[in-house]
């Protein structure tokens, strides 16, 4: 039986890093009172709240928290018609938090996740290990079998070439999560009472070509090398599918990895998921996705980017033309979706000029 | 001279030695009986199975024996496998490998009867290593030493088998589906709760459980209890693939390069990763031999003695044979659409060896590497290529072609391998079926 941590004050670090290049992005529709579990770890951080669902509700954030709040008026507001690329009723919405960041790095967590305990019974300073996991290069181009190469008391094994020993920088880094697993719904209504309790003591590169079903629930990735990607496309309200936000992403980001030479890690830290949401609801919402996702793999699997795409920018917009080319015939979804795509690109590059004199973000492979 | 041991005495170790196939011990008089009673207990294999096979003859004498010595029918504690291992594995489908590049195998043996006591043991002699080797009683083994391997395949070829390679000679004669394999120096491991790491459990679970390698599962293998397929993993890769190789790790002295253990002399590796996970199609890794398993029946010739080092040595960071080796056969697997598992079960590495002695032999076995992998990497198998042993001779085709320029070395591993095709299909049993 796992259970969340509960001294988390002892386990918060003296000095907490990179506290001014980091902004934690919390996307959320009721109250944020898991904040008060994770306040020794997250107080020294800015939030951005990216309020979902009815503006007119007021979201109580607990004291002594220094903090952005958006809700749908001031999207709006801020981004006018190209608000429509942000999605409503859905917590897809919390991209728009990465968009208005001004900071290097984001870590984004949802409202119902809290503070993990590993083996020892010691607190797990999620935020610590993301931010050592992006610190820390990636090695996707061969796989090591002892995982993480960086991690203290572990290295590259026998056999690995020392050409491939620097890594490639780390874009993203996918925790992890206990007690409830994040599985799809027909999963859900066949295991109910499935716990993840088995604490995987491990960081790893996801390798070149391999795609995976990236999580939005605890989730840091470096805006600078990757955040035009993070876009967590249009779900919710108005839109025939849910809960494949943070899985479209996932995809996009990690072929755009691929191809710009950057690094996506799986793995520690862990955070305590303590809701199941309703499995029927969730049936609902992604019952379209189920078949689709079927269709788009391969897409992806097989997507190719031009090697002149040498900015995430451009290599995110070439992808939503070949999403727009060989995904419409699933359906005129995917043709929405491309032009979302587009938008949220350029709403991106308005609110995030960039500054002059600046390099493509990566090389393409 | 000793008095040689009377026939009686030479059928009941023959009796132990093959108590996986006994099913019934009613038909032995009673005073045998108690006699191989008292000899499968020396032998440590009184399991659960044989004890009940005594206790259904029905005789007192077994009775007060049990009751006497205080033997108590205790469950196997066994390690969570799957379910599956328990129904459709019989110990008689697996051949335990190893190879012996030192003679003394006693604490070896000894630390690993518990597990290895049940199956059928090859233990192949490295044949350069000129001394006796020493291999306690109790297990149904054989043992094949220089001479046999010269009478199986000739005196010109058996020198592929020298050093670490002598285990492939193991796999070439074995009859069974599976076979596990592990180095000399290893010693069962202990696993986060302190119990004992029953390797063999895990390997044939891993073996004998699906591989996913189109699409990475975030939370490990979706097989093992406790987990499953996370959502946005498409339901028509759920099913996975045949697993044909399962890559075990190593506590204590992990299996690192002389370069790398020089440079950090103290560092053992005492991080029991809870995870066995599928390497995904087209990624390439390290496969080492110190601690492995696979399906013979499927993949059997294409684990193969080709890359020697010119320095070659009796230490694992000695040698890279192992590594290409795993090259080829993770080159195959993808093409045959096979999974390789990677993870536990761990293994408990000794500590041996001077890696600063052992830096300047290896600096081959480095600078290869180099070559080694952006080269496979980039092969790509025919159509045509539908069984391992087609595979294969491919793989030696275009090593031959790119390669040979480059390094001698990788003109006779070429050869090695198309040699070893062919050896596998005179001596080795029935050939593997074709790919997916």
């Amino acid at each position: 039986m796992v259970e969340p941590a509960t001294a988390t004050q002892a386990a918060a670090p003296v000095m907490p890093q990179l506290k001014d290049e980091l902004d934690i992005v919390i996307p959320t529709i009721r109250n944020l009172d898991f904040l008060e579990m994770w306040r020794p770890f997250f107080q020294p951080y800015h939030l951005i709240i990216v309020q979902d669902g009815d503006p007119s509700k007021t979201i109580k954030v607990p004291p002594g928290f220094d903090y952005e709040l958006y809700n749908r008026n001031d999207i709006n507001k801020i981004l006018g018609p190209k608000a429509s690329c942000i999605s409503f009723k859905d917590s897809a919405c919390r991209c728009f938090g990465y968009m208005v960041s001004k900071k290097k790095y984001i870590f984004t967590i949802d409202d119902d996740c809290f503070v993990a305990k590993d083996p020892s019974g010691k607190a797990v300073n999620a935020l610590e290990q993301h931010i050592k996991n992006l610190q820390c290069p990636s090695t996707p181009f061969f796989f090591n079998t002892l995982y993480d190469p960086f991690r203290e008391g572990a290295d590259f094994v026998r056999g690995y070439p020392f050409s491939l020993r620097e890594g490639v920088p780390t874009a993203v880094s996918h925790g992890l999560w206990l007690n409830i697993p994040d599985y799809d719904a027909p999963t859900q209504l066949v295991k109910p009472l499935e716990r993840n309790t088995r604490f995987v003591d491990a960081v790893l590169t996801i390798p070149k070509g391999t795609l995976f079903p990236m999580c939005g629930m605890n989730l840091a990735f470096d805006r600078d090398l990757i955040g035009p990607a993070m876009y967590f496309g249009l779900m919710g309200d108005g839109q025939p599918i849910g809960r494949y936000d943070d899985m479209w992403a996932g995809w996009c980001i990690k072929v755009i990895c691929d191809h710009l030479g950057l690094g996506v890690k799986t793995g520690l830290p862990y955070i305590y998921h303590s809701k199941a949401s309703n499995p029927f609801v969730n049936l609902r919402k992604e019952y379209k996705g189920i078949f689709w996702q079927e269709e788009i793999i391969p897409f992806f699997q097989q997507a190719v980017l031009p090697k002149d795409c040498t900015t995430v920018q451009k290599c995110y917009v070439e992808l939503a033309k070949q999403v727009k080319e060989k995904l419409s015939k699933v359906d005129p979804y995917f043709d929405k979706l491309a032009d979302a795509m587009v938008t949220w690109i350029k709403a991106w590059d308005e609110l995030n000029p960039p500054t002059a004199g600046s390099v493509p973000n990566g090389k393409a492979a | 001279m000793r008095t040689p041991p009377c026939l009686l005495s030479l059928t009941l170790d023959s009796a132990v030695h093959n108590l996986s196939n006994i099913t019934d011990l009613s038909p032995f008089p009673d005073h045998i009986l108690i006699e191989l009673f008292l000899r499968t207990l020396r032998a440590g294999k009184l399991t659960e199975r044989v004890l009940k096979l005594f206790i259904a003859t029905g005789k007192d004498e077994v009775f007060s024996l049990i009751q006497a010595l205080n033997i108590q029918v205790t469950v196997t504690p066994v390690l969570p496998t799957s379910k599956l291992m328990s129904l459709s594995i019989k110990d008689d489908e697996i051949d335990i490998v190893i190879g012996a590049l030192r003679p003394d195998l006693t604490s070896f043996m000894n630390e690993w009867r518990t597990i290895f006591s049940r199956f059928h043991l090859i233990i192949v002699k490295d044949p350069d290593l000129k001394e006796e080797l020493k291999i306690p009683e109790g297990f149904n083994l054989d043992v094949y030493k220089k001479p046999d391997i010269d009478r199986v395949v000739g005196t010109s070829t058996s020198t592929i088998f020298s050093g670490y390679s002598c285990r492939y000679f193991g796999y070439l004669v074995s009859r069974k589906k599976y076979i596990i394999s592990v180095d000399d120096d290893c010693y069962p491991a202990k696993d986060n709760k302190g119990i004992l790491v029953d390797a063999v459990a895990q390997h044939i679970t891993n073996l004998t459980t699906p591989a996913t390698p189109f699409f990475f599962n975030t939370l490990y293998d979706p097989f093992t209890e406790g987990a499953d397929f996370v959502r946005g993993y498409p339901f028509s890769l759920r099913s996975g693939v045949q697993c044909a190789l399962s890559c075990g790790l190593w506590l204590n002295l992990a299996d690192y390069d002389a370069p790398t253990q020089a440079l950090k002399p103290e560092e053992r590796n005492s991080r029991y990763v809870d995870a066995v996970l599928t390497v995904p199609a087209r990624t390439l890794m390290p496969i080492s031999g110190i601690n492995i398993a696979f399906n013979r029946e499927v993949i059997g010739p294409a684990l193969l003695p080709s890359l020697r080092l010119g320095g070659e040595g009796k230490f694992r960071w000695e040698t890279m044979e192992d590594i290409w080796s795993g090259m080829c056969v993770k080159v195959v697997c993808d093409h045959l659409g096979l999974g390789v598992k990677t993870g536990m079960p761990y293994v408990w590495r000794n500590d041996r060896g001077d890696a600063i002695a052992s830096l300047r032999k290896e600096w081959e076995g480095v600078k290869l590497m180099e070559e080694v992998v952006p080269f496979f990497q980039s092969v790509r198998l025919s159509r045509e290529a539908t069984t391992t042993e087609d595979c294969v001779a491919e793989v030696a085709n275009v090593v031959k072609e790119q390669l040979e320029s480059k390094d001698p070395m990788f003109a006779r591993a070429a050869k090695a391998m198309v040699d070893w095709v062919k050896l596998w299909k005179s001596v080795g049993s029935s050939t593997s079926s074709p790919g997916a």
